[in-house]
């Protein structure tokens, strides 16, 4: 063991770079972008950390993880338990040391940004979760046993964040679940959204297994509302949790709409990354490889669609956002992630018409300039057009992505679930549902956020489902 | 992992498979769909359930060789396996109660018209079909169609029933009078045909679409149809519309996008994929 810094020396140390694949090459590859932090620089982050005695980062984190104490594990070369106890407080680590928005949740937290820059957090997580991986048998081995078998079987809707979160916590308390998936393979928008070279699929795959491993059951091809109504689960489980995520996508409602090429994020996304079109034709479902690719939006999904068109082999890949860089929601790494690999962005730019050929395939967008007026009720400055500014940006394939709203196969077979005017379901301080023994939580309830919000969902909800199966009596079925 | 168990070949390029999936057979109703992927890296495709039986736990679908998928799930063999069925999905088939239907086949549609008359049948409905090929040999589901009521057939070449296409027939049925619902399940213009045919005559005229599909969740909206000057998702909201509504252009050329791909896909393939497309 090395002896201990001095608070001084502590804070002389500078936060450590992500190591990432170069930008020119990545711009063609689907390969992973950031590499991952090796022992020495993850070693020497995590001693950046101060171990505050009243940690604000960990309030940070919808899934409180115990930041600090976790750091100070790595810091002391000890993996192992760095591994055990952040795998106690996330059941996704790998994942979210990836995806997650730490500038803006447990890093913005961090003293050490009052006076520089905040520790690395996210980038320690994710070394931390793939030791866990690449050591699987030394964890497993210390890994605590569940507690005892209650004999409660809870039904969980969607393998997605929320669902994979809360089907592990329920596993550990000690319940048997069962996660239905409508798709063929579980992970949700974690493997039809994010692409390949933000979170490798084989990382996924891996976090999957780990929680089967630990005795959840997945069973793909079941669309609840479909294959069982959610009344048949209630009556075959003690409780069900519903995360069947944020469904259905959001069009423009312009002109040339369904002209062939255009393509909502959700399907253009689902066809590159469940489906593999990136490597037809030796997958077999295509996608259309534009030229020329528009993005509408600003969001997260909105980066990935457009650098994945970069990566199909677009010469031009262009985000349309009516706001400017400063409103974008997108994370700021995707940003220059996207910059950095020749994403051009064309901002304060509104879509009115999607341009097509006689033969309705696309071949431009026409658009109109925009000016930004007074914050509206979302704080954001409302953008207005600007009066004989229109253009038309010459494209043949656009991506909508501007956003979701809630799918109603699964409300519509239950009219006695209570949703709210946009088709959310309502569910009270415990997660429960307006059915009793019927819990909900992340996309479904929430509307599109993030993948750790709806991890935060599951694990509050896994917990109170928890409380619930201890309370209620047992019924004979 | 779905066992096929029994394979019939219908016609030149249409084949039956009975697969295990035994809740979607103890569910389905007429109108409804699978979502197939055959095996890893295979496209999903959907295909509508022909029939299905409760006690075998078993689904028929009936499917019509013309790209790779379906070339490569028709070269399956009894006792071979489908990795992913998914379903069953859409909305079942808007059904009449009482009185007289007339159900339309063109080729391989001809199967999803089966469940649709086996509905209306067991309500009481009385139906007439009325089904087509190019020929004889393409002719497929006629001793099926013809245990649930009367059955017209016509061929392009008048090899067999009576020469001409299905609007020909239907258009005598329908103007003799007594029909008060049209189900048609065929090619895009023979769908279009009989949809202009049957306006006249002010019968409600139901069609069933086959757009492109990859989830069949309404999460991709890749399956848009226009209906009535409104989109619809037809994996959730269809796959079955008022097909005095629907646009059979945007229809059709939305299935064209991926032509180029699938002529790609479909040269790869090579001589693995002829099986189940006899001569």
């Amino acid at each position: 063991m090395e002896k201990k810094l001095s608070p001084k020396e502590r804070l002389a140390i500078q936060r450590q770079a992500m190591p990432e694949q170069d930008a020119t090459a990545r711009a063609h590859n689907f390969a992973e972008v950031n590499l991952g932090f090796t022992e020495q620089l993850a070693l020497l982050e995590a001693e950046r950390c101060i171990q505050c005695k009243d940690p604000k980062c960990v309030n940070g984190c919808p899934v409180h993880v115990h930041i600090p104490r976790f750091i100070d594990l790595v810091a002391r070369g000890d993996m192992a338990s760095a591994a055990q106890s952040l795998l106690c407080d996330n059941a996704l680590p790998a994942v979210t040391g990836r995806v997650c928005p730490q500038e803006t949740q447990c890093e913005v937290e961090c003293v050490r940004g009052l006076k520089g820059k905040p520790v690395a957090i996210g980038y320690l997580e994710r070394y931390v979760a793939d030791w866990a991986m690449k050591n699987h048998a030394t964890v497993a081995a210390a890994t605590p046993a569940p507690q005892a078998a209650t004999g409660r079987k809870v039904a969980v809707v969607g393998a997605g964040p929320a669902g994979l979160t809360a089907a592990g916590e329920l596993a550990r308390a000690g319940h048997d679940v069962t996660i239905y998936e409508a798709l063929h393979q579980p992970g949700g928008v974690l493997v039809y959204g994010i692409p390949e070279f933000r979170l490798p699929k084989q990382i996924v795959d891996l976090e999957v297994k780990r929680l089967t491993d630990a005795g959840v059951k997945i069973e793909c091809n079941v669309v609840v509302g479909r294959t069982w109504t959610l009344g048949e689960l209630r009556e075959r489980f003690d409780a069900v949790f519903i995360a069947n995520g944020a469904g259905l996508p959001v069009f423009m409602n312009v002109p040339g709409e369904n002209l062939k090429g255009v393509y909502s994020a959700n399907e253009y996304l689902t066809r590159v990354n469940l489906m593999a079109a990136y490597e037809f034709p030796q997958a077999d479902t295509p996608v259309l490889v534009g030229r020329k690719v528009v993005v509408v939006g600003g969001g997260n999904v909105a980066m990935d669609a457009v650098r994945t068109a970069k990566r199909l082999g677009a010469e031009t890949a262009t985000i349309v956002y009516r706001r400017t860089l400063k409103e974008m929601p997108a994370r700021v790494e995707e940003v220059h992630h996207a910059e950095a690999e020749g994403i051009h962005f064309e901002f304060l730019v509104a879509p009115l018409e999607v341009v097509g050929s006689d033969k309705k395939w696309v071949t431009g967008l026409k658009c109109v300039r925009m000016h930004l007026g007074e914050p509206d009720a979302s704080g954001r400055r409302s953008p207005t057009p600007v009066p004989g500014s229109e253009f038309v940006l010459e494209c043949d394939v656009v991506v909508v992505a501007i956003g979701t709203r809630a799918n109603p196969l699964l409300t519509a077979t239950c009219p006695e679930l209570k949703l709210n005017k946009r088709g959310n379901i309502e569910v009270d301080e415990n997660g429960m549902t307006s059915i009793p023994g019927i819990f909900a939580g992340g996309d479904i309830v929430r509307g599109a956020a993030t993948v750790i919000l709806a991890m935060g969902d599951g694990k509050n909800a896994a917990a109170k489902i928890d409380d619930y199966l201890r309370q209620a009596p047992v019924v004979a079925r | 992992m779905h066992r096929i168990v029994a394979k019939t070949q219908l016609s030149p390029n249409v084949t039956r498979l009975e697969v295990e999936a035994p809740r979607i057979a103890q569910i389905r109703q007429p109108g409804q769909f699978v979502i197939v992927r055959r095996a890893e890296r295979a496209e999903r495709i959907p295909l509508t359930i022909a029939d299905a039986n409760p006690q075998t736990g078993t689904i028929t679908l009936v499917i019509q060789a013309v790209g790779k998928s379906t070339r490569e799930l028709v070269a399956l063999e009894v006792g071979d396996a489908i990795r992913d069925i998914s379903g069953p999905l859409g909305m079942p088939t808007e059904m009449i109660a009482k009185g007289r239907a007339l159900c339309i086949g063109g080729g391989v549609g001809t199967a999803v018209v089966h469940p649709i008359a086996q509905g209306l049948q067991r309500r009481g409905v009385s139906v007439v079909s009325v089904i087509g090929g190019r020929s004889k040999e393409w002719v497929i589901f006629e001793e099926e169609l013809k245990r649930l009521g009367e059955v017209v057939v016509c061929t392009d070449d008048g090899s067999y029933g009576r020469k001409g296409f299905v609007t020909d027939a239907a258009k005598e049925i329908l103007a003799a009078g007594g029909i008060d619902i049209v189900y048609a399940v065929g090619p895009v213009p023979m769908m279009r045909a009989i949809a202009n045919l049957t306006r006249p005559f002010g019968v409600h005229t139901i069609v069933s679409l086959n757009p492109v599909m990859v989830d069949g969740t309404g999460m991709c909206g890749g399956c848009r149809v226009d209906v009535g000057g409104e989109t619809k998702f037809a994996c959730v909201e269809g796959p079955e519309f008022d097909g005095h509504k629907v646009d059979f252009d945007l229809l059709m050329d939305r299935l064209a996008t991926y032509r180029t791909q699938e002529q790609e896909s479909a040269a790869r393939c090579g001589d693995d994929c002829r099986i189940g497309l006899q001569k």
